[in-house]
């Protein structure tokens, strides 16, 4: 019988799972008593989940990175879907090697040369793909027809879009304003400034209200759990430990 | 010698990537295959470093007894005994680092996450003030947002939801567009600095003005 | 008039459990345009075609994210379609195993069949960059060290261009690098799976056709869910998303209260 089986029939869950909810319960009310203020209960658990997640880091890391792309072509061919070892792996893993010398102050150096194959890549990779992006792809889809109806809508719908358009491109135009300080901000470009910090507060407060669904979600992801994951198995566990000591007093 | 070799692998690598983006052939693309292939096997070093580091600052803090030096002996025995675990049972599911992952890293990082519903909360109240025409305007987006984002915005008017779609597609696209291209453009002016050699601050070393 | 911030806390948390304690519910409502672009897309492939899902996140944006790829999974699955998941970060390994493996169970969805996930890579825009000319190049087994060429669910596909359409689901400016490198430079059809933090920035994108759709945050999962008909645990953290929001609105009210009237007294 799984987990959730059990759960459904009112018996206790495996031995394993058990524990594991009554920890991971312990664990998530432990954090939240930082709220009332902080204490070593929130700071162990804070600390074990330091260690925890940088251990898992160095597992998954070795699994998926170390065997598959560094072992694997150069032992075990066969594994990697290769016909025959890929020598020229050795090359990476001895630049990869050269990071960790900046654990020793006399051979630090030695760690430039990893780090700018890196930046250099990502540089290089990033210039024509963010000018396509950014600039030219995002500059085109503003430059808007100003009047462009659609088949089959009507004026007033029309009109609306045709005002968002107009919207959007003066939008646009006033909020690059705001953050041009190359002249003194006076005449025209004093008050598209000023239209564009509007613009920017639309957008901020567009944000908030956003970011304040995302962190009550968070919460209520825990709720969730203590109420349908934990708080199911309380009652049979209660039960289960009277009927312990009421079968041995007796 | 020390700091040419790195400045001129820079240049050489970003320019590759740079021009193969105009060479559809395939040996530009094999040359960028193999690039990035590396570029993968290195960064998987560079967890190695954040552990490294993490090491050094904990063992340093129990050395000299520093206040809740106690706590790092946790952090260092949970790493070790994860990866022990790991390396030994393997990760799938139904082994113990599995059972790690879900009842202890997963309840541990949601909850502290979580927290910031509460300290959201707390600043709604204490400093969400409409103390200028413009910190009012925020609000009102914010309040029409915050309603038309949730079913009982649609139970209040249909209209909200529509209102909140066009203020994230209209007035906030603009202001967002404008901010992306700032970031954009500095986004390549750093690049082609790296690449050219004047940004050097990757390397540990002054950059050149 | 100042209150203890323990009291708000203890507000906030009562009107988020409320719901789940008395079992209250508000109807969901319908679904933005946004989420309903990606349903629309997946509708419209033919059997047999494959969506890659990639699942960026860890346990802290899990209540927002792990819905997401779970209903876009179902939906998936019971259109009988391919689906390739992946990760660009370590967390995101056992989420994408459990998220995939729950969805597949009701549709008996078999893994190397119909299914896939090809684990974890390191290097971020190394593996954007190479999936772009070569997916088994960068993947050559999957995350139980399968070799590719040995999985059905693999078969065929090599490029964006093999894929009917590519989700990230991500809490990080990561989808950036999605919408620069695989968008942009290989043409994928990229859609994107958000917490709610990061949804205004990515209306530009979608303005500018660069997302087919968005997904954004615990109601963008909701309403996936209930357009697939598979209410799960999104829609039913709906109701208290709703009770939170007029808290919070509650508090800004009050506070301006009080500032506005402090101002007075000092004038």
């Amino acid at each position: 019988m799984s987990g959730t089986e059990a759960l459904a029939a009112h018996a206790l869950p495996p031995l394993a799972d058990l524990l594991g909810l009554w920890l991971a319960a312990f664990l998530t009310l432990a954090i939240y008593s930082f709220l009332y203020g902080d204490n070593p209960v929130y700071k162990f658990a804070e600390h074990l989940f330091v260690g925890v997640s940088a251990g898992y880091g160095v597992v998954i890391v070795y699994y998926e990175s170390v065997i598959k792309d560094m072992i694997d072509p150069l032992l075990r061919p066969e594994r990697a879907g290769l016909d025959h070892p890929n020598y020229w792996v050795i090359l990476p893993v001895l630049l990869g090697l050269m990071i960790l010398a900046r654990f020793w102050r006399r051979y630090d150096w030695l760690s430039r040369w990893p780090i700018a194959f890196v930046m250099g890549l990502g540089a290089g990779a990033s210039i024509p793909s963010t000018v396509q992006a950014y600039l030219i792809v995002q500059l085109r889809e503003t430059i808007r027809p100003l009047w462009a109806p659609e088949a089959g809508q009507s004026l007033a719908a029309a009109a609306w879009s045709s005002f968002g358009n107009i919207l959007l491109a003066g939008g646009l135009l006033c909020t690059l304003s705001y953050f041009y300080f190359s002249r003194e901000q006076k005449g025209v470009l004093k008050v598209a400034s000023r239209v564009g910090m509007w613009f920017l507060m639309v957008a901020f407060g567009a944000g908030f209200g956003n970011t304040v669904m995302a962190r009550m979600s968070l919460l209520i992801g825990r709720v969730e759990f203590l109420r349908y994951e934990w708080w199911p198995t309380v009652g049979p566990v209660l039960r289960a430990i009277w009927q312990f000591f009421a079968g041995h007093s007796s | 010698m020390r700091l040419q070799v790195p400045l001129a692998i820079t240049f050489i690598v970003g320019l590759v990537m740079l021009v193969q983006f105009f060479v559809p052939h395939k040996v530009g693309e094999d040359v960028m295959d193999a690039l990035t292939a590396w570029a993968r096997i290195i960064g998987a070093f560079a967890l190695v470093l954040g552990i490294g580091s993490l090491f050094q600052r904990h063992l340093e803090r129990m050395r000299r007894r520093r206040e809740g030096w106690q706590y790092s002996i946790v952090t260092l025995l949970s790493f070790t005994v994860m990866v022990i675990v790991g390396l030994a049972w393997g990760k799938e599911k139904g082994s113990p680092f599995n059972w790690a992952f879900t009842n202890i890293q997963v309840p541990l990082d949601a909850s502290m996450f979580s927290l910031l519903a509460f300290f959201v909360a707390s600043a709604a109240y204490r400093s969400f003030r409409a103390r200028s025409p413009e910190s009012t305007l925020l609000l009102l987006a914010a309040v029409v947002v915050m309603l038309g984002r949730v079913p009982i915005g649609e139970q209040l008017s249909p209209r909200l939801p529509e209102a909140t779609e066009w203020i994230m597609s209209v007035p906030t696209v603009a202001a967002k567009r404008g901010i992306l291209f700032g970031v954009a453009l500095g986004a390549i002016a750093t690049s082609l600095r790296i690449i050219v050699g004047i940004e050097r601050s990757h390397l540990g070393v002054e950059s050149r003005t | 008039m100042r209150i203890d911030r323990r009291l708000i806390y203890l507000a906030i948390a009562a009107v988020v459990a409320a719901p789940f304690v008395f079992n209250w519910t508000l109807p969901l409502g319908s679904a933005s345009p946004r989420t309903r672009a990606i349903y629309r897309h997946i509708e419209a492939l033919p059997p047999r075609s494959a969506i890659m899902i990639c699942f960026d996140y860890g346990p802290a944006s899990m209540p927002e994210l792990h819905p997401m790829g779970i209903a876009l999974a179902r939906h998936a699955f019971s259109r009988k379609l391919r689906v390739i998941g992946l990760t660009l970060g370590p967390e995101g390994l056992i989420m994408a195993q459990n998220a995939l493996s729950a969805a597949a169970k009701d549709y008996g969805a078999r893994e190397g069949e119909d299914w896939v996930n090809l684990g974890y890579k390191p290097g971020f825009i190394s593996v954007i960059l190479g999936m772009g000319t070569d997916i088994p190049k960068v993947f050559r087994t999957d995350h139980r060290g399968v070799p590719i060429a040995e999985l059905r669910a693999m078969e065929g596909i090599r490029t964006y261009a093999d894929l009917g359409l590519v989700v990230e689901l991500t809490a990080s400016p990561a989808i950036n690098d999605w919408v620069v490198f695989a968008q942009s430079r290989f043409h994928a059809k990229l859609a994107g799976g958000v917490t709610a933090v990061m949804a205004t920035d990515m209306y530009p994108y979608l303005q500018a056709g660069q997302l087919i759709g968005l997904l954004n945050g615990l109601k963008g999962a909701a309403e996936y869910e209930a357009l697939i008909r598979h209410p799960g645990l999104a829609s039913l953290g709906m109701t208290s998303q709703s009770f939170a929001h007029v808290a919070i609105l509650a508090f800004v009210v009050l506070g301006n209260i009080g500032y506005f009237a402090t101002r007075r007294r000092r004038r």
